[in-house]
């Protein structure tokens, strides 16, 4: 809501941290006649211009596509990822979301497993190492096969796409009570399994994932559904029950080994 | 480390064992409520008495009894690891907390889970240790005229202390003298405090059912459309409702006819 000039007036209290061995605080900035039609990255854009007007350090945070897609945004804006609005990335939320006269808090995704790069910026390598111990699928080199080769049912190729579309933002870490990965590594794992091309290594692939996920110490699920609620892409908790019963099903189940490697972490 | 050790130290398998003791403990409430609902029979705690007996007397239910309490024991412990190791995935807090949208139940599981382990400490003191491994509790004799069949009960003292049960005839009158633990609850739930604490755990035990054995299901990988309805039911009612409820009447039921006395 704006005032009467059609702008907005904010307090934000945002967190700066010169490194990740460095303790960071909370610095206060004012945001100015800000157009209520701005993205959340475009009020901070005009704020660090007067930042740097100021010759002083502007805030950094991670951006990239703005348009929801890349899943390089992230904010943990007045205790929620994302801020207040449903299923959209911080780069989507317009400031009509907000009030005139307001106080935002601005903190990076807290979790030990996403140490601070700088103010507002994470290290998500963690996911990056978690989707290389098996977030892929064998293909034979030679010509390109045929689209629709293999008959995949409309409900199968649906819910596979629906976990597919996990941009990797790292909101469901941030939002879990746990800082747990188990959202976003069962969607990756989830993705591959329920299709015929992901079955070669889908044994093998939930035991290293699990692995590494577990490697990078992130804490584990208790089924809260924080992340499901704060998810932009609205990926569901049942991406989490696939990957259990995988998970069991090949540790106790089946005989399929794992020789985990962990890539750093 | 070996492939199972290595199964259940994981976090999906630490998981797998709080889900798989945590309803062993739940079947293990249908039983207990289902037998402590002698405690409403109007005998003089003759059938109670006796179950009591029955209980702590038939081997094979010393056994399960011996792996229920390793069951709280695990659960426990492993809430403790799952918890502090949760803790440590987010060294630093955050200054907002969190707004997101989630049940009371499945953010307080810890907090529910130690109300009900301090509440098991001072159930199993006051009633399971006092009567096996006591003296504190009395003995009662129910005879009974098996022509008329009308019962007469008196206190009895044994000529040794660890005394558990007879079952003689004098004649038409059949004479039972058995440990007395019914005493014991009446003495017990008549106290207002102690039967407050007993209706705090239950409505602990109910939030913490009403996540927890829903949740047992989720870990194991059980999210069908066609039966996570079910179970959700069943969580919900039987063991949120019904369960805390059934139990949570005893003490109070108790309390109010101490009142009348
Ligand atoms: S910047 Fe790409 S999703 Fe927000």
């Amino acid at each position: 809501m704006s005032n009467a000039n059609g702008t907005m007036n904010l307090t934000l209290k945002v967190w700066r941290q010169p490194n990740a061995q460095t303790a960071g605080k909370f610095e206060t900035y004012k945001a100015e006649n800000i157009s209520p039609d701005m993205s959340f990255l475009e009020m901070l854009d005009v704020v660090n211009e007067s930042i740097i007007h100021t010759k002083q350090d502007p805030i950094h945070f991670d951006h990239d596509c703005r348009e929801g897609i890349c899943g390089m945004c992230s904010l943990y804006i007045n205790g929620r990822p994302h801020g207040p609005k449903r299923a959209i990335t911080t780069c989507q939320l317009h400031m009509r979301s907000f009030t005139d006269g307001e106080t935002i808090t601005i903190e990076p995704w807290r979790a030990k497993a996403f140490p601070v790069i700088k103010d507002l910026a994470v290290d998500r390598s963690a996911f990056d190492r978690i989707q290389q111990a098996g977030g892929y699928i064998s293909v034979n080199t030679g010509g390109v096969p045929d689209a629709n080769e293999i008959p995949i049912p409309k409900v199968i190729a649906d819910e596979a796409f629906n976990s597919a579309t996990c941009i990797q933002c790292g909101a469901c870490v941030a939002a879990c009570k746990n800082a747990s990965a188990m959202l976003f590594t069962s969607a990756k794992i989830t993705q591959l399994a329920l299709l015929p091309q992901g079955q070669p290594e889908r044994y093998r692939r939930v035991q290293s994932m699990v692995a590494q996920m577990d490697a990078e110490g992130f804490g584990s699920c208790t089924n809260t559904g924080a992340c499901e609620a704060e998810c932009p892409k609205e990926i569901t908790l049942t991406n989490i029950a696939h990957m259990n019963f995988d998970f069991f099903s090949a540790k106790l189940f089946r005989e399929e080994e794992v020789h985990a490697e962990n890539h750093g972490g | 480390m070996s492939e199972l050790k290595q199964t259940f130290n994981s976090s999906l398998g630490k998981k797998l064992i709080m889900a798989l003791t945590g309803l062993f403990l739940c079947v293990f409430l249908i039983v207990h409520l289902g037998g402590n609902l002698l405690l409403f029979k109007h005998d003089n705690g003759y059938s109670f008495n006796m179950y009591a007996n029955f209980l702590t007397h038939f081997p094979p239910i010393e056994v399960i009894a011996y792996i229920l309490y390793l069951c709280i024991i695990v659960h426990a412990i492993y809430a403790y690891i799952l918890t502090t190791n949760n803790r440590h995935a987010r060294p630093v807090d955050y200054a907002v907390h969190t707004k997101s949208p989630v049940s009371f139940s499945s953010k307080n599981m810890g907090l529910l889970g130690s109300i009900l382990l301090v509440f098991i400490v001072i159930h199993m003191g006051d009633f399971w240790y006092k009567y096996k491994f006591t003296h504190s509790v009395g003995y009662k004799e129910y005879r009974t005229n098996l022509l008329t069949n009308q019962t007469t009960v008196t206190d009895f003292t044994p000529q040794t202390a660890d005394f558990e049960h007879s079952q003689s005839f004098d004649g038409d009158t059949e004479i039972i003298r058995v440990k007395d633990l019914h005493s014991r609850i009446v003495a017990s739930f008549s106290i207002w405090w102690y039967v407050l604490i007993y209706v705090i755990s239950m409505v602990a035990l109910s939030f913490h059912l009403v996540h927890g054995f829903q949740s047992a299901f989720h870990t194991f990988g059980w999210v069908h459309r066609k039966y996570k309805p079910i179970y959700e039911f069943i969580g919900t009612w039987l063991f949120a409702v019904i369960i805390p409820l059934g139990f949570a009447a005893m003490p109070i039921v108790y309390f109010i006819q101490s009142l009348n006395k």
